[in-house]
């Protein structure tokens, strides 16, 4: 075998591990719709505030720091501890409930019934303002999150696979923090599906979905539904954000993940978790395969701004509902 | 008692479907243009133009577009950065010139030096370029909707921003990968590069908007503007009424993207003279357009422009008020911006999902009787 064509099964390795990523960003999207038929834009803001509260949190940052200094003219930033990083979970993830329920009470409360176009230019509205919210919270600044996961290449992989080209091939490179990644992926997957299958929480969650009117008709709470929907997106935003702010760092970038999720979405159909996982790897072995074979050589690189969109568009032109989504019928 | 709607009388059809029926109405269309092509012009100085009176004109023609496509015909675009980015970069090609390829005999091409084209008309052959490339993204409509839809406009959006980043045709192969406008002149006036005189770019601009706004107010009147409607409100419907939703949603998509593209080359030619298509037609830029026609009432020629105001005069408004009275720092100003673009375009989709029209269209309602009770 060539060189060449181990460097591509490389490409296709780290492919899959950024496809993990999209799916962690998707799954948040597909619990959201699944269950009040709100299609999340702010998902991707979720994660940047999420992590933003989680190193802020940890740090001990002064919140508002920024507009304290500037309306009382003092020079506060930081209480000066820090928290272990479990409990700066637990706190983020007290904060992301939070949100959830003032997102309710505030927002989706009052638009009810609403056509869901709506309801998905609110969330956008809602992405806006937590983008700015977030940032003078915590300031705008590009923070380090580290979370106690080893970072850079594994040693084990590589060496374990470096016999296997020629002259000049070392073993694959895989990051170590995308293995994490992709084991709490699966943990995030499996626990999900188990909630949803065995769980009272569960049963609710896929009656609503189904529908609406009959869910409310067999007693259940429709608002509280939606409270718990939107806090464990919100809990699976904190896993994302802290998966990729670790990676990446914590930065404005991180919101535009939520993009990168969309053809994922597309691909796998709004409705399914599998199809989030499914897609999200598709998207991401797709995506890097194509830059390595003939974005970089022949169109100049950084086609992975785009592919992902085009890809999930074609595919859209022959199956509109995605792989695994609920087909689509619609009456007069 | 101040509005007035009846007491008029029309004998000809002529006058009955002219584009403001009632007379009210139509004076103070009169007068307003009157006051914006006779009057403002004298009052202008550097920095209302620049700060306040070119982007609101300008980003009025891109809202106008989306309103077409998202507003009447229901189709949601998140590409509108792109759009105009194509309006820019190709009213670019066009007022330096550019080669065109023609085939000669036996498989020879020969190379023909097209000259520089006027700014008036380049501006227009943006538009038109934009118009096909927006039919071409458009094409995805008839199968895939809704989201799904506002989902593959991205793939425009961030397709096209590539594309302009990476071929160096389009920008004339310049070292820093921007374009710059060279200094043109209409009716030996400079309007754009760097010598411009305020009155002259604001006149040029105002007869861009004025047209278009007068052209999307009657084709939106029309047959046109009724079946995009129908498909709009309902479009498996509309299909069986004989609407052809082919025909309706790609002149939706085309002349949205007229619009859209000329917007685009105005902002660069006459606005900001030079632009790199990362920075100027980035995503944020559709979702301004897009916040501009939710905030100012979708389905609405009015609409657009009060949205544009708005969103023009937001951020400016807030600056002058954080930085230069309480000197605040830029950057907590911008953060401010942010959350309060994005709470009222919530607070306005919970309280008045029609946008500031509707507001307009209360006033003239209590306008009728106000002062008197009955």
């Amino acid at each position: 075998m060539s060189t060449d064509f181990y460097y591509g099964i490389e490409v296709v390795l780290n492919g899959l591990m950024a496809g993990v990523m999209y799916s962690l960003v998707a799954l948040g999207f597909v619990l959201i719709f699944k269950a009040s038929g709100v299609f999340n834009y702010a998902q991707g803001v979720m994660a940047l505030f999420a992590a933003q509260t989680l190193v802020g949190l940890q740090t001990g940052q002064v919140p508002f720091s920024h507009l304290i200094d500037a309306v009382f003219g003092l020079d506060v930033h930081h209480f000066g501890w820090t928290l272990p990083t479990l409990v700066a979970i637990a706190l983020s993830l007290c904060m992301m409930v939070l949100f959830a329920i003032l997102v309710e009470k505030l927002v989706l409360k009052h638009l009810v019934n609403q056509e869901p176009i709506i309801l998905f230019m609110a969330t956008i509205g809602l992405a806006y303002f937590m983008e700015g919210f977030g940032q003078l919270m915590w300031g705008s600044e590009i923070k380090r999150l580290d979370i106690g996961i080893p970072q850079g290449g594994n040693l084990w992989i590589e060496n374990a696979t470096a016999g296997l080209g020629g002259e000049g091939f070392h073993g694959f490179y895989i990051d170590t923090l995308d293995l994490y990644a992709t084991a709490i992926a699966i943990l995030l997957v499996t626990a999900l599906v188990l909630l949803s299958r065995y769980t009272r929480i569960g049963r609710a969650l896929r009656a609503v979905a189904d529908d609406h009117q009959a869910a409310l008709s067999v007693g259940i709470s429709l608002r509280t539904i939606w409270v718990i929907v939107w806090a464990i997106a919100g809990f699976v935003a904190l896993v994302a954000g802290a998966m990729w702010g670790a990676k990446s760092g914590v930065q404005f970038s991180l919101s535009l993940i939520a993009l990168k999720a969309l053809p994922v979405l597309m691909l796998g159909g709004f409705t399914s978790i599998p199809g989030a996982v499914v897609g999200g790897l598709i998207i991401g072995v797709g995506e890097k395969l194509f830059e390595f074979l003939i974005g970089a050589p022949f169109l100049g690189g950084a086609t992975e701004n785009w592919f992902a969109y085009m890809l999930a568009l074609v595919f859209l032109v022959f199956r509109p509902q995605g792989l695994f989504g609920e087909r689509i019928i619609e009456r007069v | 008692m101040f509005y007035r709607e009846v007491g008029e009388f029309k004998t000809s059809y002529r006058s009955d479907g002219q584009t403001f029926p009632i007379a009210l109405d139509r004076h103070a269309y009169y007068a307003l243009l009157g006051v914006a092509f006779l009057v403002v012009p004298f009052l202008l100085n550097d920095y209302w133009v620049k700060a306040i009176v070119l982007p609101f004109l300008i980003y009025s023609i891109a809202a106008l577009g989306l309103n077409i496509l998202t507003g009447y015909c229901g189709q949601v675009s998140l590409g509108s950065g792109g759009f105009m980015a194509v309006g820019a970069y190709s009213c670019y090609k066009f007022m330096t010139g550019f080669d065109v390829y023609l085939p000669a005999e036996a498989g020879e091409w020969v190379r023909y030096a097209l000259p520089p084209i006027n700014v008036f008309f380049s501006v227009l052959l943006g538009g038109v370029m934009t118009a096909l490339v927006g039919i071409l993204f458009g094409l995805p409509s008839l199968r895939i909707k809704g989201f799904y839809l506002a989902v593959a406009t991205l793939a425009a959006q961030f397709f096209l921003v590539w594309l302009f980043n990476k071929w160096e045709w389009a920008f004339n192969y310049s070292a820093s990968g921007q374009i710059t406008a060279p200094e043109r002149a209409v009716f030996g006036i400079d309007v754009t590069g760097p010598s411009t005189s305020a009155w002259a770019t604001y006149l040029f601009c105002l007869v861009f908007a004025v047209v278009l706004a007068l052209v999307a107010r009657n084709l939106t009147r029309g047959h046109l503007g009724r079946s995009w409607m129908a498909i709009r409100d309902m479009d498996i419907a509309a299909e069986i009424i004989g609407v052809n939703p082919l025909k309706a949603k790609l002149t939706a998509f085309g002349i949205s993207s007229f619009y859209i593209g000329i917007s685009g080359a105005l902002l660069f030619a006459v606005y900001l003279g030079a632009a790199e298509v990362g920075e100027v037609f980035g995503i944020q830029k559709s979702f301004l357009v897009l916040f501009m026609v939710i905030i100012g009432g979708l389905g609405s020629v009015l609409g657009s422009f009060l949205g544009a105001a708005f969103m023009v005069l937001l951020p400016v408004a807030l600056k002058n008020l954080l930085v230069g009275q309480l000197g605040w720092a830029t950057d907590i100003a911008a953060h401010l911006d942010f959350v309060i673009v994005g709470a009222l375009i919530i607070v306005f989709l919970i309280l008045e999902p029609h946008g500031l029209a509707q507001l307009w269209r209360t006033i003239k309602q209590k306008l009728r009787l106000w002062p008197f009770p009955h």
